[in-house]
């Protein structure tokens, strides 16, 4: 009842759109890398946040190892307390490494830098739940800017 | 007095065309699909997807150029030409792929959908079809609906497939653009589900919007050539208007609250 002709033409349609899905989901979206697959969940608290956000990137040496979960304030001291979820793909880290928020670039969006510390005997690797004690906060521009101006005041 | 009854009138004739438009959605929907509708379907995906192709291929490919020019001349005052990528392909995937598809559908497919649908009415080849016992909805109108339905959304990817693909053509091989920046932070920015799927989901929501806009334009035309051509109109209006308030309402939905 339909020609050959239409036919073929419709499973070219689909096909181009296959093709394109195949082409959106591979050249240009992250499905998500980091993130998906088994994740271990771990705590930071930082004084200041700055402009770190939900989904922000967790990166060793520029490598994205994880993103971070949530961020909410502790109740008692008010401190901000972030929560990271890291690729369980990455699960051997020691106790001493330490967490600092970076920015990439000059105006770029801010991640968090994590630098693996030593490991020595004695010392457990890091678990699911586990706080990482040395943390450094954001630098905020005005902040750094203020202590510059007060320093060469005093000059 | 006579402006009250008018408004009344008009508020009416909106409400029982929404009823009108309802019922007709329904008996096209809720026919149990039948297996001898399928290449009937098929050939309507023909009629209304594979003949739309050179439009939005066309269409995506400029809109795509046009976008990595405009995006290169102002980025690259910032030294950010290498977010050209993200930019081109998100606002593509977000918003210009689906809403542009949809209205180029409207204006390509659905006035030809409203056009067939009121001629066949006015030459009675409906109500002649229902002497026979067969139902128009189920024979005409469900085929038409579904292959619309069906093909929005691959002429949605394509095009902004077709677009990022146009973004490279301007950007990286004339504007020079390095293609490693273009695709990279391109795929560290864009999202398979937040934006990819969410670009997918509003365009299925548009096809079914222009879709039934234009079936229903056609079965409630006045069968007269006047009616017919008025009722073409209106489909593409009606159907523009919609996509816009709808995307709008979307985006508000998906992007809008962190």
């Amino acid at each position: 009842m339909i020609s050959r002709k239409t036919e073929i033409w419709v499973g070219l349609f689909v096909a181009l759109a296959i093709a394109a899905t195949l082409m959106l989901a591979l050249n240009v979206a992250s499905k998500g890398s980091v993130g998906q697959g088994e994740t271990y969940s771990l705590f930071a608290k930082f004084d200041n946040i700055g402009g770190l956000k939900v989904r922000s990137s967790v990166k060793v040496g520029g490598v994205t190892i994880g993103r971070v979960e949530s961020i909410e304030l502790d109740p008692e001291d008010f401190t901000p307390v972030v929560k990271l979820s890291i690729s369980q793909q990455y699960n051997l880290f020691p106790e001493t490494s330490s967490v600092s928020i970076l920015t990439s670039g000059l105006l770029g969006e801010q991640y968090i830098g994590f630098q693996p510390g030593f490991s020595i005997d004695g010392i457990e690797n890091l678990k699911e739940g586990d706080y990482i004690a040395d943390t450094k906060s954001a630098l905020v521009l005005e902040d750094l800017i203020g202590q510059f101006l007060f320093s060469r005041d005093s000059e | 007095m006579e402006a009250l009854a008018k408004l009344g009138r008009s508020t009416l004739d909106k409400f029982s065309a929404l009823g009108r438009a309802t019922f007709v959605l329904l008996g096209a929907v809720m026919s149990v699909p039948q297996l001898k509708n399928i290449p009937l379907t098929i050939k309507q995906i023909y009629v209304v997807g594979v003949q739309s192709l050179s439009i939005i291929i066309v269409s995506g490919l400029f809109i795509g150029m046009v976008m990595a020019l405009q995006g290169y001349t102002i980025l690259v005052d910032y030294g950010a030409e290498g977010s050209l990528g993200p930019m081109v392909a998100l606002s593509l995937l977000r918003e210009l792929g689906p809403v542009v598809t949809a209205l180029l559908f409207a204006g390509r497919a659905g006035s030809a959908l409203t056009a067939e649908i009121g001629l066949m009415k006015a030459t009675e080849q409906l109500s002649s079809l229902e002497m026979m016992a067969v139902d128009p909805l189920r024979r005409i109108v469900a085929p038409r609906l579904w292959a619309g339905v069906i093909s929005m959304p691959m002429l949605a990817i394509i095009f902004s497939a077709v677009g990022i693909l146009g973004g490279h053509l301007v950007g990286v091989d004339w504007l020079g653009v390095d293609a490693g920046s273009y695709w990279s932070i391109m795929q560290s920015t864009v999202e398979w589900n937040e934006d990819v799927l969410n670009g997918f989901i509003k365009s299925i929501v548009f096809a079914f919007v222009v879709t039934w806009i234009a079936i229903f334009k056609g079965y409630d035309s006045i069968p007269t050539s006047e009616g017919i051509s008025a009722a073409t109109t209106q489909t593409v209006v009606y159907s523009s208007l919609a996509v816009l308030g709808l995307d709008f309402v979307l985006t508000a939905i998906m992007f809008g609250i962190e």
